[in-house]
């Protein structure tokens, strides 16, 4: 489906972002500008208040750009829509009167974009590869936190996006089965080789999860680097590769503190 | 911290080691059913229709014991008068018919009660005039417009419709705006996220996830609604020959026949009582208790 190896499937330029509070108009992101392209494990990294979760709701249609501009396949983003299915992080996010099969198959129904036979062997399938076969016909309700997720990531899933927005997706989930879920993510990666957007404020799992990192500065977020780490995983968190890069993310992110505490000492 | 050291040296060196866990087998079956007597006896229902008959003996011993069945009729005799005017066919005409003047209201509400929360969804303005009318009319009592109601639409079933309306109106609008309102924003999110607008969105997103307070809106607005009936009738009784059971009371005390007065309101209890506790209860089994929405 790549239109073109070279044009990036989707284009944030000079983007800022803003949004109101009752008391204040925040400045969120101020002219971001990074490039998408096919099968990325594109991964937005900042401290909180760096503007990365208003920026992936820019990339899903929830907000417009007050200046920039978004396109995806070369079409402006105008709407929230299927071509980008999110992940949240809430476990709200799944509907509680439909069942974990029927929660997968509502949005192929409803966007029309599968017939219904169709539709059926695919919510079977992307059940059957989060492992949640034995666990179809259960209500939301009645299953973990991880396992929303994982009805959450099979249903986006499903309905094969251009791309998967995913925002922080397993941060309210415990620590063991956070590192479960970065696991089969990548696992899932690996067969299907989809594009993904995910944002996250922890550097472990940015280098984990990401192929390449686009560090944020804090408040208005501003783009301080863009880093490969497609090689580094899981299995060589142990290496010093895995620790010079985290050490090096920790420095972008923290050092001007540092030197601005340095500086009033 | 010469005591923290003190402490270390005191704990004994343990060497580390590894497992595999024993199997569970032990202990017997994981899961086992609770024996029959203790299943029946913690029944809700169970319980329930328990309160019931201590209620009835209550009852029948004091009416016994006080012998004055002009005052307080036993329960023998209530059922007694019960029984006949159902056999007669009295008893199942009156009800009919408020049950067809409550059916015409309730639904007539649910439709304006509809109207008036697309409104207030649809637009900032909607809420407002609604959460103002709500504040206005939920706490005028219903029957206190009768009166009202009389001189615009005469006596009949009209005037009874419309105070039946004024008391669904309000408390299903209110519950119903309230659950939108509480509906997630992960949820409507997620709901725009797959491209629902307009009336799909609303149809398919928005009341299922209000649906466990549009189930107590309604619960609330029949429990008014057949109150208000109920006395309603009593203030004006009969209209072209078809009284409904509040008639069918009026009429029983002004002969003195509180057998009758009783069988009456034991009519307007068992209804109620089938109402919530089968018609209700279904709907909640299958839905809001289903889902995890509510307990």
């Amino acid at each position: 489906m790549p239109a073109d190896a070279n044009t990036p499937l989707l284009a944030v330029n000079g983007v800022t972002l803003q949004y109101k509070t009752p008391r204040h108009l925040v400045t969120a992101t101020y002219r971001v500008d990074f490039s998408v392209y096919q099968a990325d494990r594109y991964v937005i990294l900042g401290p909180s208040g760096c503007g990365k979760s208003t920026l992936l709701k820019a990339v899903g249609g929830f907000m417009r750009p007050v200046e920039g501009a978004i396109r995806i396949r070369n079409k402006d983003i105008v709407s929230p829509g299927p071509d980008r299915m999110m992940v949240f992080q809430e476990f709200e996010q799944l509907m509680p009167w439909k069942t974990v099969f029927q929660n997968v198959l509502f949005p192929m129904r409803a966007t029309r974009k599968f017939r219904r036979a169709e539709a059926i062997e695919r919510a079977e399938a992307a059940i059957a590869k989060v492992n949640l076969t034995q666990f179809r016909d259960v209500y939301p309700h009645m299953l973990s936190g991880g396992m929303k997720m994982r009805v959450a990531i099979a249903r986006a899933m499903a309905l094969e996006p251009d791309i998967l927005l995913m925002d922080e997706p397993f941060a309210a989930l415990d620590a063991l089965t956070r590192r479960t879920m970065q696991q089969e993510l990548l696992s899932l990666w690996e067969q299907l080789q989809f594009t993904v957007l995910f944002v996250t404020h922890s550097i472990e799992e940015a280098i984990i999860v990401g192929s390449r990192i686009l560090v944020l500065s804090p408040h208005p977020g501003r783009v301080r680097a863009e880093l490969n780490t497609g090689g580094l995983d899981y299995s060589n968190i142990d290496r010093p590769e895995f620790g010079a890069m985290s050490k090096r993310i920790h420095d972008l992110l923290f050092a001007d503190g540092h030197a601005k505490q340095a500086a009033t000492a | 911290m010469s005591i923290d050291v003190h402490r270390h040296d005191a704990v004994p060196a343990r060497p580390e080691f590894e497992v595999e866990p024993s199997e569970a087998v032990t202990i017997g079956d994981v899961e086992r059913p609770l024996p029959l007597s203790e299943r029946v006896l913690k029944n809700e229902s169970f319980q329930r229709l328990m309160i019931l008959v201590v209620l009835i003996v209550i009852w029948e011993v004091y009416a016994r014991w006080l012998h004055n069945s002009l005052l307080f009729p036993t329960f023998t005799e209530t059922v007694q008068t019960f029984w006949g005017d159902i056999k007669s066919g009295v008893l199942i005409n009156r009800t009919a018919t408020s049950l067809r003047t409550l059916a015409i209201g309730y639904a007539c509400g649910l439709a304006c009660a509809a109207v008036f929360t697309t409104f207030a969804v649809a637009s900032t303005i909607g809420t407002r005039i609604l959460a103002t009318l709500t504040a206005m009319f939920n706490p005028l009592p219903a029957i206190a417009l009768l009166p009202l109601a009389l001189i615009w639409f005469g006596l009949g079933t009209p005037s009874l419709v419309f105070v039946i309306i004024h008391s669904v109106l309000w408390a299903v609008s209110l519950n119903t705006l309230s659950g939108f309102r509480a509906v997630p924003e992960t949820l409507r999110m997620s709901g725009r996220n797959m491209g629902l607008k307009g009336a799909r969105y609303v149809g398919l997103i928005l009341i299922p996830a209000a649906f466990p307070s549009i189930l107590s809106g309604l619960k609330i607005g029949w429990a008014f609604a057949w109150r208000t009936l109920v006395a309603a009738e009593l203030v004006f009784g009969v209209s072209s020959r078809s009284g409904g059971i509040g008639w069918y009371i009026f009429e029983a005390r002004n002969d003195l026949d509180t057998a009758t007065v009783f069988s009456g309101l034991l009519t307007v209890i068992l209804i109620g009582l089938f109402v919530e506790s089968v018609i209700f209860r279904a709907i909640e089994a299958r839905t809001v208790n289903l889902w995890g929405m509510q307990r």
